[in-house]
């Protein structure tokens, strides 16, 4: 079997979902003749059209609005953000018409938001952000971050099966940087379920997105050393997998919360408050956090390995933490 | 006397009858859909606000009620419509009854949305009417999504889209208008140009004369009409849905009309001046239909009270039903934010 990247898992996903479903359609700046600035939906096109491919003006609120009222109708819109950090464009009609309808007057809204997040590409404050906690904040959403080309695909397609509005940031440093073997038949992640991504017993990492491979690169080290790290990627944060996080730590008794998002107001933060309410007498340490620190994400390379979490970080956390 | 600051046009006192008229049924049921709407916002604004019977914001549309009436009264039912908060006529006409109108208001278990939302915050897809936000404007780009929908299907259905003046200066309107027109789907985008957004009079809220001056820039067809004259809004209305029903895009029209109170219950209109009012009352869209209709001999003066006595009844029944019925159990509160027969497992739904 040849091995799949995980961008092209995402283009196999909605691919799928497209012939399957003729309902399923992606529209998006330059998602059509150009095949998207990631080339996420390469040759799509060619096999389904202007009507199901939609290239839209710069306009991520009119797409996003659009999406909503096809999604309305029974459609099941695909609404491409060329880059993540331009949702904050199209934050009203997501946090404020396609969240709230069903909760006020039963209007399912099935769309899908999706676009590229993240840094490590010298992107710079605009090209680079993790903008996942706004959305995480607004209830009526569902928030995946894939790690892996396999959930990639199977987080897109259930995505795009989901009744609910679905905000799927994908990582654009992850998308030719890994692969992997895929099953050859249909399958989906199901959200809100983590993944154990490595068995471990002296502490616990809860993290996601690009962060899993700074954490399984730091527990490759650290293995030397003796310190067993668990790795609990949760591939979506809303909902996400409380009782995955619980066992996770009630078992390890230690744990560090990993993100490549800013520190305050930060998912680690959410876990942090649940971990002390519920698991409080199994820590044998503090709750360690590992993030962005708060400043927008720079671009000079000194500047941005600086900004993000990398895996030493997480080497000298789990030592401190070990040593506790 | 300064009537309407933008615009040079002054508006005739009587009707003028478009060279075609609607059917004689159909003549009749506007003015029961204005009078019904006129009398129901009335005791929702002045009677159960008053009484405190609806705790929460109050948004009526007096003297404006030509436009949703004459513009949706020729509607398929499978057409679709996404009113706005002045637009009571657009509900009434798809069907919404008003028991479930006055329970929404008064925050009752039996509401549009069992107690979710207050007031005009109504939607029903098996009525095809969506619910609109309180971000003004953001309708419009969905109206385009679901005119998308009908043109992708090969569908010969309509989208009727309302706003008023103020939404025209949000950035989601003028994205709206220019997805719709570029994807030449079916939309009529309507707007209630009743001149002042809450406080804000129209000169301090746009540059140009009219609303529909923008339609140029976006390349659709902007019509002017006399939003106070129901034939005109039907006339105006009837061409646009016609030319979006055959494939030939979204049509903006503009319906100059007047805000006969304040935005809400508990604003006064003092900013308004008095000649302003004066001006429109004279103008009133229902008296001035009714003098069409009993100049024709189509209704008589006593055939009129009779209507307003049966809608008097209707909605008195309605406020008593819907009075007595229960308000939403608390715990409610945490039911719908999602799909439960979906759960969380990203299932087909």
């Amino acid at each position: 079997m040849p091995l799949t990247t995980y961008v092209e898992a995402i283009r196999q996903g909605i691919w799928e979902e497209m012939e399957k479903d003729e309902r399923v359609f992606v529209l998006g700046e330059d998602v059509g003749i150009y095949g998207g600035a990631f080339k996420v939906t390469a040759g799509m096109l060619e096999r389904f059209g202007e009507w199901r491919i939609i290239d839209t003006p710069i306009s991520e609120s009119g797409i996003v609005g659009a999406a909503i009222g096809a999604a309305l109708m029974g459609m099941r819109p695909i609404a491409e953000m060329q880059f993540a950090d331009f949702i904050s464009c199209a934050f009203d009609q997501i946090t404020n018409f396609a969240a709230k309808c069903r909760y006020r007057w039963g209007a399912g809204v099935p769309i899908v938001v999706r676009g590229p997040s993240g840094g490590g590409v010298h992107g710079g404050p605009f090209h680079s952000q993790n903008p996942e906690m706004y959305y995480v904040h607004t209830p009526g959403l569902k928030v995946v971050c894939p790690a892996t080309a396999y959930d990639a695909k199977g987080l897109i397609k259930a995505a795009i099966r989901d009744p609910d509005p679905v905000i799927y940031f994908e990582h654009k440093f992850l998308y030719r940087r890994i692969k992997e073997e895929l099953p050859a038949d249909d399958f989906i992640v199901p959200i809100g379920k983590a993944a154990i991504r490595r068995t471990g017993s002296d502490m616990t990492v809860v993290t996601y997105g690009a962060m899993v491979h700074a954490a399984l690169e730091a527990a490759k080290e650290l293995e030397r050393e003796g310190i067993d790290l668990e790795i609990l990627d949760l591939r979506s944060l809303l909902p996400f997998d409380k009782q995955a996080v619980l066992d996770s730590v009630r078992k390890t008794n230690k744990v560090i919360l990993l993100h490549e998002d800013t520190r305050i107001g930060g998912f680690a933060g959410e876990l942090a408050a649940i971990i002390s309410e519920e698991a409080f007498e199994y820590l044998d340490g503090p709750i360690r956090r590992i993030t962005a620190p708060d400043t927008p994400v720079p671009y000079s390379p000194p500047l941005e390995e600086f900004f993000l979490p990398k895996a030493s970080d997480v080497i000298r956390v789990a030592r401190e933490l070990y040593a506790y | 006397m300064k009537v309407n600051s933008t615009n040079s046009q002054t508006l005739a006192r009587d009707a003028v009858p478009p060279i075609t008229l609607p059917r004689e049924k159909t003549l009749l049921d506007m003015l029961y859909y204005m009078k019904l709407t006129r009398e129901l916002e009335f005791r929702i604004e002045r009677k159960l606000y008053r009484q405190g019977k609806i705790v929460g914001g109050v948004y009526v549309g007096r003297g404006q009620e030509a436009i949703a009436v004459g513009s949706c009264i020729d509607l398929r039912q499978d057409d679709v419509v996404c009113p706005s908060h002045r637009d009571m006529g657009a509900f009434l006409i798809r069907g919404m009854p008003l028991r479930t109108i006055l329970a929404q208001y008064m925050a009752r278990k039996t509401g549009a949305t069992r107690g979710k939302e207050g007031n005009m915050h109504m939607g029903d897809l098996s009525k095809n009417l969506v619910a609109f936000v309180s971000m003004l404007g953001d309708n419009v780009p969905v109206a385009a999504g679901v005119g998308l929908s009908m043109k992708m299907r090969g569908q010969d259905r309509v989208v009727l889209c309302f706003f008023g003046d103020g939404a025209t200066s949000r950035g989601d309107w003028h994205e709206g208008i220019n997805i719709a027109s570029v994807w030449k789907v079916p939309v009529v985008f309507i707007c209630n140009n009743n001149q002042y957004a809450y406080s804000t009079p129209l000169e301090r809220q746009m540059a140009v004369e009219n609303v529909a001056d923008r339609a140029e820039a976006y390349g659709l067809p902007g019509e002017i009409v006399d939003g106070n004259d129901i034939l005109a809004v039907w006339e105006s209305a009837t061409r646009a849905i016609e030319r979006a029903r055959s494939g030939q895009g979204p049509t903006l029209i503009e319906c100059k009309t007047f805000r006969m109170t304040g935005h809400s219950a508990h604003d006064d209109a003092g900013y308004v001046p008095a000649e302003l009012f004066e001006y429109w009352e004279e103008r009133d869209p229902i008296h001035r239909f009714e003098q069409f209709l009993t100049d024709r001999g189509l209704i008589s003066t006593s055939g009129i009270d009779e209507l307003q006595t049966r809608i008097n009844h209707e909605i008195d029944d309605a406020i008593q039903l819907a009075e007595k019925d229960p308000f939403p159990e608390p715990e409610e509160c945490l039911k719908d934010v999602y799909c439960e027969e979906a759960g969380n497992s990203g299932s087909d739904g």
